[in-house]
């Protein structure tokens, strides 16, 4: 049999495009505004913060140790040329810290926990569950999607504290059992150059990881058509739009932070 | 008992809402790609009687279901369920009026992270009742279906006939006033099917419960068209002759997206339309 092609009209591309942009608005505004609408299911939120939160400490600490290593070896074949080892603490914290802990961290939570999001809301579409609940009187945004947001958000922040931590001692792995340098003088430089700026872009980052991961993982779970085919494909798209998304917001919101604070 | 009026002999006249009707769908369509469903459907479902609703695959009879309790809008037309306007109402003034019904959906639908017990107290823990309330009316539910055994158990360990003797478990333990059955009985053998009709008997003839029942098992229909639930002996038996289908039930057919009958079994059987002749053989 041939195979046929068939061209779909840009019009039509666009609208489904816009309609995708709509419903997924819709979506992130009601998981925020059901955090003022009773019931909150705390129960649930701490059920997910578990599953989003120690569940992704191992893959959180490994990559936060590597990446803190790898900035920390890298920095130094550079800095040693220029007789500047001492600068390594410098380099790895305001590394760690206002980029890489909290863009590592989202990648790696993005990559484990939007997908399942997407694949577990998606197969509870596919099977009529979330029809259920809806029959059932309760409203699958507030039962399913804001717990979801709220605790991705909340561990995705204490996350990254832990990835950044971890990212300092492995640049002072490297930095004091590579190149010689003084505990002590990294620990003081890793300390001394971040400022109050650095931290709050640190700090505020993964509070808007996690809201992208989860309701990104939700709205392509949400949005689940066509069976168990379709709930691979939206868990692969899940994953591609959020880590997308956070290197899109990264970059917004570091050039935002810079334009309130000003540069260094 | 005998058949409402048929809306569809006289597609013309007022139709008298909102209406004492358990539902009620007045001139309801919906097309999906293009392709009519449902093309102007109007029926309505007394309070305390049964409707099952016969067609043949892919006729919407399962759409219609989710039109009745507002999981989807119509294209065009009103539903009326229990007196108030689904088509009309938002999806959070939706979720207060589907607390009083009850469905039972093709594949049970049950939530396969929850255990049986989870799922069929899922309601009542929403509404926040004490623990030992659930726990009470868990048993009584399970016991109604006769699964206590499956309490603590998962979905995935149960079989499809288990699985929809707890869907019907979950969908009647806060009796609700309207209940909705999607192919209860599809898929499954002889001997537990007879055991889901007469669950759906039980709960038309003690409960005086309305349904909609969607089918393709003519002989179900026929069953519970022909028998009552005796409370006595705690079973269904069958109505003396004379008082055949003298119970509150009726049947309604799909054709093309349209209603081509509406009424109780002695019209059904006295039909000579062609279409209902070859589908009742």
């Amino acid at each position: 049999m041939a195979l046929e092609l068939e061209l779909i009209s840009p019009i039509q591309v666009a609208k489904d495009v816009t309609l995708a942009v709509q419903e997924y608005t819709l979506l992130a505004w009601q998981s925020l505004a059901n955090f003022f609408r009773p019931p909150l299911y705390m129960g649930d939120m701490l059920q997910q913060a578990d599953l989003i939160g120690f569940g992704s400490l191992p893959i959180v600490i490994l990559t936060g140790l590597s990446v803190g290593a790898l900035l920390a070896l890298n920095a130094a074949s550079t800095l040693q040329r220029f007789g500047g080892i001492t600068l390594i603490g410098q380099l790895v914290s305001l590394g760690m810290v206002t980029e890489l802990g909290p863009l590592i961290t989202g990648l790696m939570v993005a990559g484990r926990n939007a997908s399942g999001m997407a694949s577990e809301l998606g197969s509870m579409i596919v099977t009529e569950q979330i029809d259920a609940m809806r029959a059932l009187g309760t409203d699958p945004t507030k039962k399913l999607v804001t717990p979801r947001v709220g605790a991705t958000a909340f561990m995705l922040f204490f996350l990254t504290i832990i990835a950044d931590l971890l990212g300092l001692c492995g640049g002072w792995a490297v930095a004091h059992l590579i190149f010689g340098l003084d505990s002590r003088q990294y620990w003081t430089s890793v300390w001394q150059i971040l400022v109050f700026r650095d931290v709050f872009t640190g700090l505020i980052k993964p509070v808007l990881f996690g809201f992208i991961i989860a309701t990104v993982g939700c709205y392509y779970g949400m949005s689940t058509r066509g069976g168990t085919q379709g709930v691979g494909r939206s868990t692969t798209q899940a994953v591609v739009a959020a880590s997308v998304l956070i290197l899109i917001v990264d970059f917004f919101v570091t050039k935002l932070i810079f334009a309130i604070f000003g540069y260094r | 008992m005998s058949a409402p009026t048929l809306p569809i002999e006289n597609p013309d006249a007022p139709v008298e809402t909102p209406s004492g009707y358990a539902i009620e769908f007045d001139n309801v369509s919906i097309a999906f790609d293009e392709k009519v469903v449902l093309d102007g459907i109007s029926f309505r479902l007394p309070h305390g009687e049964t409707k099952a609703l016969f067609g043949v695959a892919g006729s919407g009879k399962s759409t219609l279901l989710k039109l009745a309790m507002g999981l989807m809008p119509p294209d065009s037309g009103r539903i009326f369920l229990l007196g108030e306007e689904v088509t009309r109402m938002s999806e959070q003034e939706l979720f207060e009026l589907r607390r009083r019904v009850g469905i039972v959906f093709q594949e049970s639908a049950l939530f396969d992270s929850l255990k049986v017990y989870e799922n069929v107290a899922f309601r009542l823990m929403e509404e926040g009742i004490s623990q030992e309330e659930v726990e009470r009316r868990v048993q009584e539910a399970l016991r109604f279906v006769e699964l206590e055994r499956t309490y603590n158990m998962f979905p995935s360990e149960l079989s499809g006939g288990m699985r929809r003797r707890v869907a019907i478990a979950r969908a009647i333990i806060t009796q609700p006033e309207v209940l909705l059955y999607d192919s209860p009985t599809g898929g499954l053998d002889p001997v537990t099917s007879n055991t889901i009709v007469e669950l759906i008997v039980k709960q038309r003839d003690v409960y005086k419960t309305s349904a909609l029942m969607v089918t393709h098992r003519l002989q179900d229909a026929f069953t519970m068209a022909t028998h009552y639930f005796d409370k006595t002996s705690n079973k269904m038996i069958p109505l003396p002759k004379g008082q055949r289908c003298e119970v509150p039930m009726s049947f309604l057919i799909l054709k093309d997206g349209k209603v081509i009958f509406d009424g109780d079994a002695r019209q059904l059987a006295a039909s000579r339309d062609d279409y209902i002749r070859e589908y009742i053989s």
